[in-house]
C-alpha cells in the first residue's frame, strides 16, 4: 500500500541527504542505523560472551580441584577467596551471574539483537526499521541493563546468587545469602530494563516484517531467517511480560513485605512475618518465560542454519513449508509446556502427565527440523566454508541433545534426574552450544556484508574443530555424572564416596573447556583482525540468494543506493536444473530464466511484464 | 496463510499488505500490557486456589469509578469523531473532558485504597494476606497505565491547539482513543474478574 511505500521513498531520500551531515556520536554511538545497532548488539555481545565464559571457568576450577590452593586468582577475585579457598556464596553467585549473562544478554541479545537487526530489512528490501528511534533505544536499554548487572558483580556483597531462575524465598530474602542484598537488587533493576530493552525490539522486527516488505516479498517467499526472527519476536513480546509481572511480584516481596511468594519461613530460629505466599506461584511465572525464552534462543540460530546450509549445499532448503510449519508449532507448544521445568515441585501428578505428553510432542516438529537439515545436505555440492561447519556443529547438537531432552521430558525420568549434571549436560548442548554456534556461523557468514571484508577461513576451521571437539569433550562426560548422582549448583561434593571415583572426569571436563574458551581468542583475534585488515569482499562472495547480497559491498543509509529491487521468486533457487548459473537471486524475474522455468512460473511472467510497464 | 498462497500462485509480483507501521507498532504495545495483566489475574487464580485466602469485601466505589471510565471512553470517542470532522473546537473540549473524566478516575481509586486501609486489607507487612496485596497491584498497575494514558491526552490537547490534531492528521488521536479504550476495558476486564474471583 502506499502508506508503507511513501514512507521508504521518504527514509531514502532523506538519508541521501544527510548522511554527511550526521555528527560522529549520531552516526556510530546513538545510531538509528539498523546496520550499526546490529554491530553494537553484536560487540556487546562478544564482551558479555567473554565474562560470562570466564566465570564459568573459575567455577569449573573449582568443582574439578576443590582441594587446591586458589591464592593465585587473588588480584582477580580479591576477598572472595579466603585461606586459598573461594568463597562458596560466591561460588553460587558465579553460578547465577553466568546463567543470567548467558541466556539473556549473549544468546537473547547477541543473537536475535544482532541478526534480526542486521537482516530483518535487508532481507525483506526495507531502507530500515519500522522505528529507528525505538531501534536505538531498544539498544541503549540493554546498554545500561548490562552496566547495571556489571556493577552488580563489583559490589561487596556480591551479584545475585539464587540462580539465574532466582527462585524465592532464597532470592527474596537478604537474611539467606548475602547475595540475595544489593546483588539481587541490581539483577532486578536490570532484568526490567533488559525485557523493555526486547519488548522495544521485538515490536520493531514484527512490525517491519509485517509493514516494510518489498514489492513481492510474499510470506512465502521470506527466507527462512526472517520467519524464524519474526516467530522469536513474538514469543518474546507473549512471554517477556509474564517476566516482568513475576519481578514485579519480587520485587513488592523484598522491598515492600507483601508475602505473594513467601509463607512461614524461620530465619535462625526468628520467624518472618510473611503469610500466605506461595513459592510455586513464582515457579509458574518465571517458567511460562522461561521455556519459551530457550526457543527465543534457539529459534534465530536454526533460521541462520537453514539460510547457510541451503546455500553451501547449493540446493532448495528441503520442507520449506515444513520449516515454517515446523517452527511456528514448537512457537505454539512452547507456552504450554512450562510446567516440565516443576515435577518435583509437588504439582499433582497427573497434571505432570499432561506436561509431558505436550512436551514429548514437541520432538515431532524438531524432527521435522533436523530431517530437514539433513535432507537439504543430502547430495549436495557442498562448500565447507567456516559457517557451513558451524551450521553443520548446530544440527549435531540439536540431535545429540534433543534426545537428552526426551528422556528429561518423562515425568519418571526426570524426577531422578531433575537438578543433576544430566539436565546441565542437555541444555548446554540443545540450548547453549546450538544457538551459540549458530551466532558463530552468523557471523561467519555475514561478516562480509556487515564489514566488506573475509573472515579468515583458516583460522575459522581451527576455532570449529577445537570448539566442537571441545563442546563435545565437555558436555558429553556431564551426562554420567549426572546420572551418577551429581546435582548441580553444589560448592563441592567430595564429601561422599561414591563421588570420588569421578574426580578425574570432572578434571577432563574443566580441562576441556579451558582449551574450548581459549580457541575462542582464535575467533576473537579473527574478527577484529579482519574488520581492518581483511580480504576485501566482493557483493556476493557465497553467490547466495537473498536480498541483502544485492546491496553494495557495504551497504550505506537506506541499504540500495538506487531503488529498492522487486522480488520473483523464493530464496532457494539454488542449481534449479536448465539455469545458466547455480543460484538465481529473489530479484531476478521469471522472464529472465525461461530455460529454467517451471510450467506455473512461465504462467507468472505474463504478471511479471504487467506490473514491470505499470510502473 | 492461505491467502498468501494464493498471492503466491495467481498475479505477480504485488505489494504485501500493509497499515501504518507506528498504528501497528502501538497495537503490539497494548499486547505486552495485555500480557502483564493476564500473567497477574493467572497468578491470582493458582494462589487463590491454593487457600489461605483473605476475604473481603470490594469497595463500593469501583462501581461508581467504573460509570466514570465508561462515560470518559464515550467522550473520547466523540473527541476523536469531532477531529474527523475537523470541528477543532469541539475535539479539544472532549479531550478535556476526557482527561479530567480520567482525574476523577485516578482520585476514585485512591479513595477505594482507603476503604481497604480502612477494613484492615493491607498491601504489604504484617497481617496483610495476598488477595489484598493482589489487588493493590492490580489497581496500582491499572493506575499507572491510566496515567500514563493522560498525560498522553495532555499531548493530544497540546497538540490540538498547534493544528496538529484534524481529519488528514488522525494518527495521534486515533493512538490515544484505542488506548484510552483500552484502559477502560482492561479495568472493566478486572473489576469483573475481582468480583467474579472473590
Amino acid at each position: 500500500m502506499s502508506v508503507a511505500e511513501s514512507h521508504l521513498h521518504d527514509h531514502h531520500d532523506d538519508h541521501e541527504h544527510d548522511h554527511h551531515d550526521l555528527p560522529w556520536i549520531k552516526k556510530y554511538v546513538f545510531s538509528e542505523d539498523h546496520k550499526v545497532i546490529a554491530k553494537q548488539y553484536l560487540i556487546s555481545g562478544i564482551i558479555w560472551a567473554i565474562i560470562g565464559g570466564g566465570l564459568s571457568l573459575l567455577f569449573r576450577l573449582q568443582l574439578a580441584y576443590p582441594d587446591a590452593n586458589f591464592d593465585w586468582l587473588k588480584p582477580l577475585l580479591g576477598g572472595w577467596i579466603q585461606n586459598g579457598k573461594l568463597d562458596p556464596e560466591f561460588y553460587l553467585a558465579l553460578v547465577t551471574m553466568h546463567g543470567t549473562i548467558m541466556v539473556f544478554f549473549v544468546l537473547t541479545a547477541g543473537l536475535s539483537g544482532t541478526f534480526s537487526n542486521f537482516l530483518i530489512p535487508l532481507q525483506i528490501g526495507a531502507r530500515d526499521m519500522a522505528s529507528g528511534f525505538l531501534n536505538m533505544l531498544s539498544y541503549w536499554f540493554f546498554f545500561v541493563s548490562g552496566v547495571i548487572m556489571l556493577c552488580s558483580l563489583f559490589i561487596e556483597t556480591g551479584p545475585a546468587g539464587g540462580g539465574w531462575t532466582v527462585y524465592p524465598p532464597l532470592s527474596a530474602l537478604p537474611q539467606a545469602i548475602s547475595g540475595s542484598g544489593l546483588g539481587m537488587t541490581l539483577w532486578l533493576i536490570s532484568m526490567a530494563l533488559f525485557i523493555v530493552s526486547t519488548l522495544l525490539g521485538g515490536l520493531n522486527y514484527i512490525t517491519t516484517v509485517i509493514n516494510l516488505r518489498t514489492n513481492g516479498m510474499s510470506f512465502l517467499r521470506m527466507p527462512l531467517t526472517i520467519w524464524a526472527f519474526f516467530i522469536t519476536a513474538i514469543i518474546g513480546l507473549l512471554s517477556f511480560p509474564v517476566l516482568f509481572s513475576a519481578a514485579l511480584l519480587l520485587i513488592f516481596d523484598r522491598t515492600f513485605g507483601t508475602s505473594f511468594f513467601l509463607s512461614d519461613i524461620y530465619i535462625a530460629g526468628q520467624a518472618l512475618s510473611f503469610e500466605g505466599g506461595s513459592p510455586v506461584l513464582f515457579q509458574h511465572l518465571f517458567w511460562f518465560l522461561g521455556h519459551p525464552e530457550v526457543y527465543i534462543v534457539l529459534l534465530p540460530a536454526l533460521g541462520i542454519t537453514s539460510e547457510i546450509v541451503a546455500t553451501n549445499s547449493r540446493k532448495p532448503i528441503f520442507g520449506y513449508k515444513a520449516m515454517i510449519g515446523s517452527m511456528l508449532a514448537i512457537a505454539f507448544l512452547s507456552f504450554i509446556v512450562w510446567a516440565h521445568h516443576m515435577f518435583i515441585s509437588g504439582m499433582n501428578p497427573f497434571l505432570g502427565s499432561i506436561f509431558m505428553f505436550l512436551t514429548l510432542i514437541i520432538a515431532v516438529p524438531s524432527a521435522v527440523k533436523a530431517f530437514n537439515y539433513i535432507t537439504t545436505l543430502w547430495r549436495g555440492n557442498i562448500i565447507f566454508t567456516p559457517a557451513m561447519l558451524f551450521s553443520i556443529g548446530l544440527v549435531s547438537f540439536f540431535i545429540s541433545g534433543g534426545l537428552t531432552g526426551i528422556v528429561l521430558g518423562n515425568s519418571a525420568a526426570d524426577i531422578q534426574l531433575h537438578d543433576t549434571y544430566f539436565v546441565v549436560a542437555h541444555f548446554h548442548i540443545v540450548m547453549g552450544s546450538a544457538s551459540f554456534f549458530g551466532m558463530l556461523a552468523g557471523v561467519y557468514h555475514w561478516f562480509p556484508k556487515m564489514f566488506g571484508r573475509m573472515m579468515d577461513e583458516k583460522l575459522g576451521y581451527v576455532h570449529f574443530w577445537i570448539t566442537f571437539i571441545g563442546v563435545y569433550m565437555v558436555f558429553f562426560p556431564m551426562h554420567y555424572i549426572g546420572i551418577a548422582g551429581f546435582p548441580r549448583r553444589y560448592y563441592s561434593f567430595t564429601g561422599f564416596d561414591f563421588t570420588q571415583s569421578f574426580t578425574d572426569l570432572t578434571q577432563i571436563i574443566t580441562i576441556a573447556a579451558i582449551v574450548t574458551f581459549a580457541a575462542q581468542f582464535i575467533f576473537l583475534f579473527n574478527f577484529f583482525f579482519s574488520i581492518f585488515k581483511g580480504r576485501r569482499a566482493t557483493e556476493n562472495p557465497w553467490r547466495s540468494n537473498t536480498l541483502e547480497w544485492t546491496t553494495p559491498v557495504e551497504p550505506g543509509h537506506g541499504n540500495w543506493p538506487g531503488a529498492i529491487p522487486t522480488v520473483y521468486r523464493w530464496a532457494y533457487d539454488y542449481s534449479k536444473p536448465g539455469a545458466e548459473d547455480d543460484f538465481i537471486p529473489q530479484n531476478v524475474p521469471f522472464s529472465e530464466t525461461k530455460g529454467s522455468n517451471f510450467p506455473h512460473e512461465n504462467e507468472q511472467m505474463v504478471a511479471e511484464a504487467e506490473s514491470i510497464h505499470g510502473k | 496463510m492461505s491467502q498468501h498462497e494464493l498471492n503466491l500462485q495467481s498475479s505477480e509480483p504485488q505489494k504485501p499488505l500493509s497499515m501504518n507501521p507506528k498504528k501497528f507498532a502501538f497495537w503490539l504495545f497494548l499486547v505486552t500490557v495485555l500480557m502483564i495483566f493476564a500473567a497477574l489475574t493467572s497468578a491470582y487464580i493458582v494462589r487463590r486456589a491454593d487457600g489461605g485466602w483473605l476475604e473481603f469485601q470490594l469497595p463500593s466505589i469501583f462501581w461508581l469509578n467504573s460509570v466514570i471510565i465508561v462515560v470518559s471512553s464515550i467522550t473520547m470517542q466523540l473527541a476523536y469523531f469531532a477531529a474527523k470532522k475537523d470541528s477543532l473546537e469541539k475535539t479539544k473540549l472532549y479531550l478535556l473532558i476526557t482527561s479530567l473524566l480520567g482525574l476523577a478516575f485516578l482520585v476514585g481509586q485512591f479513595y477505594a485504597w482507603g476503604d481497604l486501609v480502612e477494613i484492615k486489607v493491607f498491601f504489604g507487612g504484617k497481617g496483610s494476606n495476598p488477595s489484598g496485596s493482589f489487588l493493590y497491584v492490580l489497581t496500582g498497575l491499572h493506575g499507572l497505565h491510566l496515567i500514563s494514558a493522560v498525560i498522553f491526552l495532555w499531548v493530544v490537547f497540546a497538540q490540538s491547539f498547534k493544528y496538529k490534531v484534524h481529519s488528514k492528521s488522525m494518527l495521534v488521536i486515533e493512538c490515544c482513543t484505542t488506548y484510552w479504550h483500552f484502559l477502560g476495558g482492561l479495568w472493566i476486564y478486572l473489576f469483573g474478574f475481582l468480583l467474579l474471583n472473590h
